[in-house]
């Protein structure tokens, strides 16, 4: 029943999404698109960072970006 | 009789499967507008952190290279070089340093598939002691006229955990990690994004040198130290949100807020400011100032009543009711642009990161002219420096 419902739901907005108009146009956003507007402008400088926080903090997650192995001895 | 509850099974298997199936088709179907392949570029950098009696550095190299237009593949090699006197070190070793080196490798793939972007990823990360192979995979999509990316993804990591001068000493542990993130435009001068993560861990968490230390009155200095006992299964997770808001000057601040918790009573939380400037057409200056603060896992303690004293036995200082808060700057300068030739444009970066940790329930034990249990508390300053080039081809 509770597939029935949510694929019928999922159907009913697959059939609408063409008709979703975008608020912000495509030529609107030049100012979005510059480089400095970026969440992940340098994604090896930023790599780092997570992993000098990381290593030192019990926090972990969620960082918008990749770490990898220890190295907290 | 079984043969009927047999097929009555694969035929629930079976619509489960169809039914999932059906869902998945559909949501992707409502997601619309491509998305794209993260550019091609190159990056150099050489990374220093000096502090708390730590010193690391090293080289790191990242290249990004797309094939055709649908597949870009990218290459990592990332060392630190690790001289630690560290209070840790001090406290247990009795005042040696010691050095040792981290390698990491990581390959990258992603494939465009009309309106998917697919990531596949491996990471090796070896040290002498401890090697850990990471599989990632990830999913992301623009959806409603490329307002919204939606991405989500899988990583595994099986970890090898060994001790220095103790051959035989080998344990293992495993981590699994999901994430879900969401980047909303809200205006045409500000764009939001959420990340939520969830992390297990099963296995050897201990870090192996790591002691506590317990009231021994037998003992010149009132304590002695034993070896820390951790669970053997830890949960984490993080909600994030972050935004960049464009100013009419061409210029950005931006702001991120971080919430986390686990299953060994740690609550953090932290967040950011900062702002970016360019200026004089190459330039570009940002500053920024992060604070964080968490609470100690339920069984840390700085100095346990007595040998043995409970069950889990944790004194790593990052398991510690403590705060810290950076301030930094970078600057970058952008050459070579627009001159024709295959490089579409290069910059050499240079950034600043100045830490201050102040501890709250970890003390500092190598103050031996206190009764142990009333040293001061202990706190450190660490500097964080990068200068990296990035080509970008």
């Amino acid at each position: 029943m509770l597939y029935k419902f949510t694929s019928s739901l999922l159907l009913l907005l697959s059939l609408t999404a063409c008709s979703v108009q975008p608020w912000v146009k495509p030529y609107e956003r030049a100012n979005l698109a510059d480089p400095i507007m970026s969440f992940s402008q340098d994604p090896l400088s930023q790599g780092y960072m997570h992993h000098v926080y990381q290593a030192r903090e019990g926090a972990r997650g969620a960082e918008g970006g990749s770490g990898g192995g220890c190295g907290c001895n | 009789m079984v043969l009927k509850v047999a097929l009555e099974v694969a035929v629930v298997v079976t619509k489960t499967a169809r039914y999932g199936l059906t869902l998945i088709l559909l949501l992707f179907s409502i997601m619309s507008n491509a998305a794209v392949l993260p550019a091609e570029r190159a990056d150099a950098l050489f990374h220093s952190y000096s502090g708390g009696g730590i010193d690391i550095n090293g080289p790191a190299i990242l290249v990004r290279k797309s094939i055709g237009d649908s597949v870009s593949v990218s290459a990592k090699h990332y060392v630190d070089t690790i001289s630690s006197a560290s209070i840790d070190v001090e406290v247990i070793l009795g005042a040696s340093t010691y050095e040792e080196e981290r390698v990491e490798n990581a390959f990258s793939a992603d494939y465009l598939n009309e309106k998917t972007l697919m990531s596949f990823s491996y990471t090796n990360s070896e040290e002498n002691d401890f090697s850990a192979d990471t599989f990632s995979f990830g999913i992301s999509q623009d959806m409603f006229g490329g307002l919204t990316t939606l991405s989500m993804g899988y990583a595994h990591g099986d970890n090898v955990v060994g001790k220095t001068g103790d051959p035989s000493f080998s344990e293992t542990s495993q981590t699994d990690n999901f994430n879900l993130s969401l980047a909303q435009i809200i205006t045409k001068n500000l764009i939001i994004s959420t990340a939520f993560d969830v992390t297990t861990d099963a296995g050897f968490l201990n870090n192996p040198y790591r002691k506590v230390r317990y009231v021994d009155p037998n003992d010149s200095t009132q304590f002695n130290l034993e070896d820390e006992i951790y669970p053997e299964t830890r949960t984490s997770s993080a909600l994030a949100i972050r935004a960049r808001y464009f100013l009419p000057y061409r210029a950005a601040l931006h702001a991120e807020f971080r919430i986390f918790q686990d299953s060994w009573g740690i609550e953090a939380n932290n967040f950011e400011i900062g702002y970016t400037h360019p200026f004089a057409d190459d330039w570009i200056a940002e500053t920024h100032f992060r604070a964080y603060a968490q609470t100690k896992a339920d069984f840390y303690n700085d100095l346990f009543p007595f040998q043995q004293a409970q069950n889990f036995l944790g004194r790593d200082k990052e398991l510690s009711t403590f705060s810290d808060t950076t301030i930094g700057f970078g600057i970058s300068y952008e050459f070579a642009k627009g001159e024709g030739g295959s490089i579409d444009k290069a910059s050499v970066n240079f950034k600043f990161d100045h830490i201050e940790f102040n501890y709250e329930d970890f003390r500092d034990a190598r103050q031996t002219s206190f009764a142990a249990g009333t040293e001061p508390f202990y706190q450190f300053n660490a500097n964080v420096m990068q200068l990296f080039l990035s080509i970008w081809f």
